[in-house]
């Protein structure tokens, strides 16, 4: 076998056993980490497949804010997690039933495909310019108003979480500048004399 | 024997396939069930990337990159209304999230 298709078998199983891991671990902070070995398995999927920019963009963006995102969550709230589990195995018949059922029509469709041609080397059509340089080419012209949106979307997502979690704590003595300065003592302009001071 | 598309979509439905069955398991974690809708939206980036590598059309790189945004955006928010529930009634169970229920 080629060295790429060792990776992709590599990545293939630890990426399907960790995310296995995600959804069966006893520990929500263990199905935190294993999240983040699936994303990383994930990312070195889409090196393998020439997608650099987004196998980059996989690792700064979900190892390195959502799944800390997460983290940070599951840390943060002090919840009974076993209290949560308990229909789990009650509900595993059903659950593997779904999960059969959709994994056997989806895997009937994929190989429904026809034979696979091998890999256009790289995604970029030009064949010269980098992967990043290219989806830079593509994003910026085609999809611009699409950037755009995503943006706005995120400013959106920005707003709305601070929105939500942020609040005052009532009986919390804050300094309110406004106020402070507002005193009708506090400040006042005085004629002074010259060379006499105050 | 050669890694083809076929290898990748497979992958991405069995990911998929596994974060369905994570919902219905976890059906009273909600945390855990965010992260099972993470594992979907990853699978349709590998399809998504697949398919862009194989026909070599930059277009499915670009939509992946608008999901990859749409889900870093939907798990702030997931989180963050989770943090405000939490603290107004202590509890983040699925069952007890019942309010609206008449």
């Amino acid at each position: 076998m080629q060295a790429d298709a060792w990776f992709f078998w590599i990545f293939a199983i630890v990426l399907a056993v960790s995310a296995f891991a995600v959804i069966i671990a006893r520990n929500p902070v263990h199905s935190v980490l294993f999240l983040i070995l699936s994303f990383v398995c994930a990312a070195g999927l889409f090196l393998l497949m020439g997608a650099e920019f987004l196998a980059m963009i996989l690792v700064v963006v979900y190892v390195g804010a959502v799944a800390v995102l997460f983290l940070f969550v599951v840390m943060l709230l002090d919840v009974d997690f076993a209290r949560l589990r308990q229909g789990f195995v009650e509900y595993l018949p059903q659950g593997l039933l779904i999960a059969l059922i959709v994994a056997i029509e989806l895997i009937y469709v994929v190989s429904g495909l026809g034979p696979s041609g091998r890999a256009a080397a790289a995604a970029t059509p030009e064949g010269t310019l980098a992967n990043t340089a290219a989806l830079g080419e593509v994003l910026y012209t085609r999809y611009f108003y699409f950037f755009q949106a995503a943006g706005m979307i995120l400013l959106t997502a920005m707003i709305g979480a601070i929105v939500l979690t942020l609040h005052h704590k009532p009986g919390v003595r804050r300094q309110d500048v406004g106020a402070q300065v507002g005193r009708p003592d506090s400040v006042e302009v005085r004629k002074v004399a010259s060379r006499a001071g105050i | 024997m050669g890694i083809g598309l076929n290898h990748y979509l497979a992958l991405a439905a069995i990911v998929f396939t596994i974060g369905v069955a994570g919902i219905i398991l976890n059906h009273k974690n909600i945390i855990i069930i965010l992260m099972s809708v993470e594992l979907i939206l990853l699978s349709v980036n590998i399809n998504l990337v697949a398919f862009s590598s194989y026909s070599g059309d930059l277009t499915g790189q670009a939509f992946a990159l608008f999901i990859l945004t749409v889900a870093a955006a939907e798990a702030a928010i997931g989180l963050a209304i989770l943090v405000a529930y939490y603290r107004n009634r202590h509890s983040i169970a699925v069952e007890d999230i019942n309010s609206l229920k008449g």
